[in-house]
C-alpha cells in the first residue's frame, strides 16, 4: 500500500485510529518534496515550521478526539490565496515579499477543517498564462515529461498532486486554469460553479471569470475539498446563497439513463488522433455505464477564446491597478507620482502582465468601449445561451480538455495567441460560470496524460463528481509516474 | 496594421506602465494580430442582446451598517514599501515652482 494512493476519507481514519499521525504524514511529504521536487519545481517555498506546528495541533486535536473532514491533512496552496502571515507573491516580482494581514474564506475555512499549510505552489504571474512559463521565478515541469511543461496558470498544483508533493491542492480557474493543467498532468481538477466558492482573499485576475477549485489523485478527494471549500460567504457579494450538499453521497450511485451532450463543436482543427481516440474511448466506457449519449450544438464555440481575452484583459488592467508602489509590494522610485508608478509597474510586471494590462487598457479606451469589450459582453449571453439550450437536451456535457498534450518547455512563448488557444474547450465554461471538472482519461503514444472534461449545470457539481467517480472506478489510470514512487 | 508603436506607447500611458524600446516593437505586433483574431466577433450579428457581465446573476447586495472590528493601521499600512508611522508615503504629487 502507498499512501499516494489513500484517500483523504482514508487517511482520516488511520489518524483517527492512531495507525499514523499529522506530523508523520507532513514529515512524509515535505522528505518528498526535498527529494524530488528539484526536478519538478512545483513548489515556489515550503512552509516547513508553519507546516509542523499546524501538524502538531492537529495530532493534539485528534488526541481530544475532535473529528473534522481535513484534521491532519497536508496540503499545496496556489501562491494566489492571502494566508495570513505567510509570503504571498502570485508569481510576481511586484508582490515579492508581501505578507498579507489576512486568511482568504478558504484558506480560513481549511484552518477550521484542520488542514495542514505544506508550502505555495508556482503559477503564472497573477495566473495569465496556460504553462507557468510566466512565473516570475521559475518553470513548473510536468512529471509524466519534466522537458514539458504542466499547463497553467495552475501549474505548480497540478504538478505537485500528480509527483505526489502533497495529498490535494488548491488552485485557480479564469479560463481553464485548473481543468487544463490537471488534464495535462494526468490528476483531477475541478471549477466549481461561478459563486460556489467565495473569491474573498483571492488576488484578483478577471473578477467575473475566476474561481478556486480543488486538485487531487481521486474523486473522493475532490468531494472532500469542495464540500470544506464552498458556500456562502459575505465578504463576496458574488456568493451564491445555496446550501452545500454532501459532495460524498453522490459517490458510488450508477449513471443509468443520464444524458451526456456531446457538442460537435469540440472537434476542433489542431486536435491531436490520441486525443481524440481517447476521447471516443472514455464516451463508449460512459455508455456501457449506462448513460446515453446525445448529440448537441454550441454554435457560438469558436468565438468563446476571442470573447474571453476581450473580458479577461479589461478586468486585469483594472483589477492590476492597485499596484502602484504605494500600498505594498515593490516600489521603483520617480521623479513625481506617476513617474513612480510607470516605474514601479515596468520592473514588477512580466511579458504576458504587460501584454495583458495594455490589451485590456486598449479594448476599454474611449472610442473602443463598443467595439470590443460590449461586443464581447453580448457574444458572453450567446455563449450562455448556447449552454442553456445544450442543457434542456442533456445533464452533463462531455468534452476533451485540451486539444493536444503536454508541449515543450519554450514551445509557444513567442507565440502568445497559440498559447491562447491551447484553452479552448474550457473557456466557454468559465464565460458561462458553470462547473467543469478534468479527470485523467489516458495516455498518448508519447506516455502523456489526456484529461476528461465533464459540464454541469450550475451547482451541479455532485452529479458531475458521480459521473467522474463512475468512471474513475471503471478506467482506473494511473495518477503518479512510477520513477517518483518512493 | 491596426495599431501602431504611438497606439501601444500611449495606451501603456494610459495603464501607468513604462515600456522599452524593444517592448514596443514586440507588442505593437503581437497586440495588432490579437486584436484582428478579436475583431472575428464583428461577423456575429449582437443587435438587440443584452450584454452579460456576471454570468451567474446577483442583485445588489445589502448589509446591515454596523461597526465591527476591522485591520488596525498597523496591518493595513504594514506592507507599505515606505511609510512614517502608519501614513503611506509617496512622491510629491502636487507641483511646486
Amino acid at each position: 500500500m502507498d499512501i499516494l494512493d489513500l484517500t483523504i476519507v482514508q487517511l482520516r481514519e488511520m489518524l483517527r485510529k492512531k495507525e499514523v499521525s499529522s506530523v508523520e504524514l507532513t514529515e512524509y511529504y515535505l522528505n518528498r518534496i526535498k527529494k524530488y521536487d528539484g526536478e519538478v519545481l512545483a513548489y515556489l517555498r515550503t512552509t516547513e515550521d508553519y507546516a509542523m506546528e499546524m501538524a502538531r495541533s492537529a495530532d493534539e486535536r485528534i488526541g481530544r478526539g475532535e473529528d473534522t473532514p481535513l484534521l491532519g491533512i497536508p496540503l499545496g496552496m496556489k501562491d494566489i490565496l492571502c494566508t495570513k502571515g505567510i509570503e504571498t507573491t502570485c508569481g510576481s516580482n511586484i508582490l515579492k515579499g508581501f505578507v498579507p494581514p489576512y486568511d482568504a474564506t478558504v484558506i480560513r475555512k481549511l484552518k477550521e477543517a484542520g488542514f495542514v499549510h505544506l508550502g505555495r505552489l508556482n503559477m503564472d504571474e497573477f495566473a495569465m498564462g496556460s504553462s507557468t512559463e510566466n512565473s516570475a521565478f521559475q518553470t513548473t515541469r510536468n512529471p509524466w515529461d519534466t522537458t514539458r511543461i504542466p499547463g497553467g496558470s495552475s501549474g505548480g498544483s497540478a504538478a505537485a498532486v500528480a509527483s505526489g508533493l502533497c495529498t490535494s491542492a488548491l488552485g485557480t480557474d479564469t479560463g481553464g486554469s485548473i481543468r487544463q493543467p490537471a488534464g495535462l498532468c494526468g490528476v483531477i481538477g475541478m471549477k466549481p460553479t461561478y459563486g460556489r466558492v467565495s473569491r474573498y482573499g483571492l488576488v484578483a485576475f478577471a473578477s467575473s471569470l475566476d474561481q478556486i477549485g480543488p486538485f487531487s489523485r481521486n474523486v473522493s478527494d475532490c468531494a472532500t475539498m469542495l464540500g470544506v471549500i464552498a458556500g456562502y460567504d459575505p465578504m463576496d457579494s458574488t456568493s451564491i446563497p445555496e446550501a452545500v450538499p454532501d459532495y460524498q453521497s453522490f459517490l458510488g450511485r450508477d449513471i443509468k439513463g443520464l444524458r451526456v451532450g456531446i457538442p460537435a463543436e469540440y472537434s476542433v482543427e489542431g486536435m491531436e488522433a490520441d486525443v481524440k481516440k481517447t476521447y471516443e474511448d472514455n464516451l463508449q466506457i460512459l455508455r456501457d455505464q449506462g448513460a446515453t449519449l446525445v448529440d448537441v450544438s454550441l454554435p457560438h464555440t469558436q468565438y468563446a477564446v476571442a470573447t474571453y481575452y476581450i473580458i479577461c484583459t479589461a478586468e486585469a488592467s483594472s483589477n492590476l491597478a492597485r499596484y502602484d508602489g504605494v500600498k505594498y509590494g515593490l516600489r521603483e522610485n520617480g521623479k513625481d507620482i506617476i513617474d513612480m508608478y510607470k516605474k514601479t509597474r515596468f520592473k514588477g510586471f512580466g511579458k504576458e502582465v504587460k501584454r495583458r494590462i495594455i490589451l485590456g487598457t486598449y479594448v476599454l479606451s474611449s472610442g473602443y468601449y463598443d467595439a470590443y469589450y460590449r461586443k464581447a459582453g453580448k457574444v458572453r449571453t450567446l455563449i450562455r445561451r448556447d449552454f442553456d439550450a445544450a442543457f434542456t437536451a442533456c445533464d452533463l456535457i462531455v468534452t476533451p480538455v485540451s486539444p493536444t498534450t503536454a508541449f515543450k518547455v519554450g514551445e509557444r512563448v513567442a507565440d502568445p495567441l497559440t498559447m491562447y488557444l491551447s484553452d479552448i474547450f474550457t473557456i466557454p465554461v468559465n464565460l458561462a460560470g458553470l462547473p467543469g471538472i478534468s479527470i485523467p482519461g489516458g495516455f498518448d503514444a508519447k506516455g502523456l496524460p489526456i484529461g476528461l472534461q465533464i459540464i454541469g449545470r450550475p451547482l451541479d457539481e455532485g452529479r458531475m463528481l458521480q459521473a467522474a467517480h463512475v468512471f474513475e472506478s471503471v478506467k482506473r489510470v494511473e495518477t503518479v509516474p512510477g520513477r517518483l514512487r518512493d | 496594421m491596426k495599431i501602431t508603436r504611438e497606439t501601444v506607447e500611449y495606451v501603456a500611458h494610459l495603464g501607468r506602465l513604462d515600456l522599452d524600446p524593444r517592448e514596443i516593437d514586440e507588442y505593437t505586433g503581437q497586440i495588432d494580430s490579437i486584436l484582428q483574431y478579436m475583431d472575428s466577433l464583428n461577423a456575429l450579428d449582437t443587435q438587440g442582446v443584452e450584454p452579460t457581465s456576471h454570468a451567474v446573476p446577483v442583485g445588489c447586495v445589502m448589509r446591515e451598517d454596523v461597526v465591527k472590528e476591522s485591520f488596525t493601521a498597523e496591518e493595513s499600512t504594514g506592507n507599505a514599501p515606505e511609510r512614517i508611522d502608519t501614513f503611506f508615503k509617496v512622491p510629491p504629487i502636487i507641483e511646486v515652482e
